[in-house]
């Protein structure tokens, strides 16, 4: 939409047609006028993502093409003393794309070209609008794939990825997102365009390069990204062993990675998200189980056989009441399906829900449950479990229904305390989601006064003004003059 | 309390007190790589970080150590439980390794020494104890202080202490040799290969894993090489060049003299030094401001610069 297409609108209902914003009226000369949108409807939209939080508010909405186009949008926001907020599919839950004082949103969706797969390099260039999984199809005919596989891969973007290190459930075995970022082509907030990393072995200087993944937009944002590629393994074993209890599933889990043993994923769900799962896509979960564990190994025939065997084998010693071997693909692809749709499945249940993401050590898993669901029992909500549990990565949901009074109330009083729990276990805020502004109140838990200082610093070296995605991750006071530009737009300057 | 807020640990404190907050300094392992980034300036105190394993979760796969600590004694206390690390064994210590970064020859199979850490404690030019990352194995809180530390050559902090990921020692590890071999062939003809190393004439490939995996990937190797078992190579010494993986087919045009190269990587191990790379002067501007934040007086590791701008 246009503003142009909004004065015609105006005149029309017989209004006066408002005078063109002349900031929303560079933005049109700089890249076009159909890649800027200001319509109340298209920053009602922008204005969330896919966390709970409201309160977002965002200004006028570009559509870049090119690097040069993003560098021209960083000086016009400049010279308008605007922020800016870069977004891919809005698939974040910690709230990271949300704007915050009227800022530019700079939606990379249409710079989603696969620009180069160099197979003598084992890399692939590719804009940041490029789709996760759309990357790993491209990739499968050559033999290689994408390793991040978070379960918004149908949807999420390679930028995203990037902005928020991004995990999923194959990571236990190849690592988050920035062990596949080898190099990349960012903007900062000033226009300057720079090159991080690089294709080489060893790249000089400091790694900007691995500080720029994770931060969540906040140093800038991405044109190019240079992404190592995955070679596909021959053979795969997918087992699925039933559990009487969560701590004997949880223990399996501890286990194994002590047998010496790391899974290319390990990912355990409760009875109730079991359950739900298998009423959604019918994959053959048995739902009469108390926990079950998808574990999964890859990579040559013979070995991944004796590796299946040992984990059939501390499953049993663990009190696994059943384990069965995926038959075919099919039956792989099947059990795959219901656990990265198993948020989709909770609809049946209740119409909101809170996903969370701390990270425990792996001895700790069936302890920190207990206390999830004894903090749920305690604000009488819904939890169900379903997580990456090979590397500790907890994602308790609590299921709600957002229409009933104070709800929300309990929803984050529960919140706070299951990551209290997990801090208390020896564990961290967030192992995939990121910070956004869902946990920057708990940062402090984590990190001292200086801890954040010396994080903030990074910041200022990359965005002295802080006008890249101002008021994310850091928390209140430690994010340099994140305050002043956010008082600079007044919220409802948009209407 | 959680396990990030124990900035309290009295053997950092003491580091930190003798650091203070005055004057030129640099922390020394064993001078293994002393000359890297450039001649430390005179009148420059030098102190030696604390050493030793604090704390070892096998069933973790993670290990709290010192900067101070020996390489080699790290590895071996890990090896008493079947575990390594992805940090290179050149006779220095673990603040060393990372301070420097340089990946093992051995990278592709034992990890990249960037990713090994988890969490790094340092003492920041303020004479203050600061901690980044995280204990666990995953984590994504905040920005990657443990990133932007490795590789810093101690000119960011004064590097304390580590949790660093460990990995399973395989069930096998076998070294094979071959003087007929295409190196790139042979790095394509096998899944997942630890090592493969070539000089010019010989190629070297070491597989790791359980013995069948191990045997099916030779008879694989085979298929491109008389490949026959052979004992490690020697870690390969010399100059350090940083290449890109591709430019390993046509390295008779750099002028490297006699060499071994890591196929698959791109680092080469040559009698001659790389020409000097300097980075992008964009670059350098935000490695100057990002230096001035984390030093403003420039007193950590004097003289010495990372990458040269």
């Amino acid at each position: 939409m246009t503003s142009l297409l909004n004065r015609i609108r105006a005149r029309v209902a017989g209004e006066a047609a408002p005078d063109p914003d002349p900031l929303v009226t560079d933005l049109q000369a700089a890249l076009a006028p159909d890649r800027v949108a200001n319509d109340s409807a298209a920053r009602s939209l922008l204005s969330h993502d896919a966390s709970v939080f409201e309160g977002g508010n965002a200004g006028p909405i570009c559509y870049p093409l090119t690097t040069d186009e993003v560098a021209h949008i960083m000086g016009i926001a400049e010279r308008h003393g605007r922020a800016v907020v870069p977004r891919g599919a809005g698939t974040g839950l910690a709230g990271g794309a949300i704007p915050l004082g009227a800022p530019v949103v700079i939606a990379m969706t249409k710079m989603n070209h696969i620009l180069d797969i160099d197979v003598a390099n084992e890399i692939a260039w590719v804009e940041p609008g490029v789709i996760n999984l759309d990357l790993t199809n491209h990739l499968r005919p050559r033999g290689y794939h994408f390793a991040p596989d978070p379960s918004s891969q149908q949807v999420c973007t390679i930028g995203g990825n990037v902005a928020n290190n991004s995990g999923g459930p194959h990571c236990l075995a190849y690592g988050v997102t920035n062990a596949h970022v080898v190099a990349l082509e960012v903007v900062t907030a000033s226009g300057e365009i720079l090159h991080l990393g690089g294709i080489e072995a060893e790249p000089p200087g400091y790694d900007l390069r691995g500080v720029f993944v994770g931060s969540e937009g906040t140093l800038g944002i991405a044109t190019k990204v240079a992404v190592r590629l995955t070679r596909n393994r021959p053979a795969v074993r997918t087992l699925l062993l039933s559990f009487d209890s969560v701590r004997d599933a949880a223990n399996t889990v501890s286990a194994v990675i002590a047998a010496g043993i790391v899974p290319a994923a390990m990912e355990v769900m409760d009875q109730r998200i079991t359950v739900a799962v298998e009423n959604y896509v019918h994959a053959g979960y048995p739902t009469d189980a108390a926990a079950v564990l998808l574990a999964e190994v890859d990579g040559l025939d013979e070995g991944i056989d004796i590796d299946a065997d040992r984990i059939r084998e501390i499953g049993e010693d663990n009190g696994a009441t059943n384990v069965r071997l995926a038959a075919d693909d099919t039956e792989r692809a099947l059990l795959w399906k219901g656990r990265k749709t198993a948020f989709g499945a909770i609809a049946q249940i209740a119409p909101d829900y809170y996903l969370h993401d701390t990270v425990v050590p792996r001895s700790k898993l069936a302890d920190v449950l207990e206390q999830v669901y004894a903090i749920a029992d305690k604000y009488e909500l819904l939890v169900m479990n379903v997580f990456h549990a090979g590397d500790g990565n907890l994602h308790p949901l609590l299921i709600f229904d957002g229409r009933e009074d104070g709800v929300l109330d309990r929803v984050h009083a529960a919140g706070g305390e299951i990551i209290t729990a997990s801090l208390d276990a020896g564990g961290v805020l967030s192992g995939e989601h990121g910070i956004g502004v869902e946990k920057q109140k708990f940062m402090d838990r984590m990190f001292t006064d200086d801890d954040l200082d010396h994080q903030n610093r990074v910041r200022k070296a990359f965005d002295p003004v802080c006008r890249s995605n101002p008021g994310k991750v850091m928390p209140t006071g430690h994010s340099c003059a994140d305050i002043q530009q956010l008082r600079a737009v007044p919220k409802d300057i948009w209407g | 309390m959680t396990a990030l807020l124990t900035n309290s640990d009295p053997v950092l404190a003491a580091f930190a007190e003798e650091i203070g907050a005055d004057g030129p300094i640099a922390i020394e392992g064993k001078r293994t790589r002393w000359d890297i980034g450039g001649a430390l300036h005179d009148s420059t105190r030098v102190l030696r970080a604390p050493a030793g394993v604090v704390e070892y979760v096998p069933e973790e796969m993670t290990v709290t150590v010192r900067a101070g600590t020996p390489v080699n004694e790290l590895q071996a206390v890990l090896a008493a439980d079947g575990q390594r690390t992805g940090l290179p064994e050149r006779g220095g210590t673990v603040g060393g390794a990372i301070a420097v970064g340089h990946n093992d020859h051995r990278m592709l199979g034992r990890g990249a020494v960037r990713t090994s850490v988890l969490q790094v404690r340092y003492v920041s030019a303020e004479g203050r104890l600061v901690s980044g990352g995280g204990p666990t194995v995953k984590n994504v809180t905040g920005f990657d202080l443990p990133r932007l530390m490795a590789g810093s050559l101690g000119t960011l902090g004064c590097l304390a202490e580590f949790i660093l990921r460990t990995n399973p020692v395989p069930a096998v590890s076998q070294w094979y040799c071959a003087s007929d071999a295409d190196p790139f062939l042979a790095y394509r003809a096998v899944l997942a290969p630890s090592a493969v190393l070539w000089d010019g004439a010989q190629t070297w490939a070491q597989l790791e894993g359980h013995g069948v995996d191990v045997a099916s990937q030779a008879q694989a190797l085979r298929a491109v090489g008389s490949f026959t078992e052979a004992d490690a190579p020697a870690a390969p010494t010399g100059h350090r060049w940083s290449l890109r993986p591709s430019d390993l087919a046509s390295i008779d045009g750099y002028e490297t003299g006699a060499y071994t190269a890591v196929v698959g990587v791109g680092t080469v191990f040559a009698e001659k030094a790389q020409p000097q790379r300097r980075i992008d002067p964009a670059i350098a501007i935000v490695a100057q401001r990002v230096k001035d934040q984390y030093d403003p007086l420039g007193r950590l590791n004097p003289g010495r610069q990372v990458g040269g701008w």
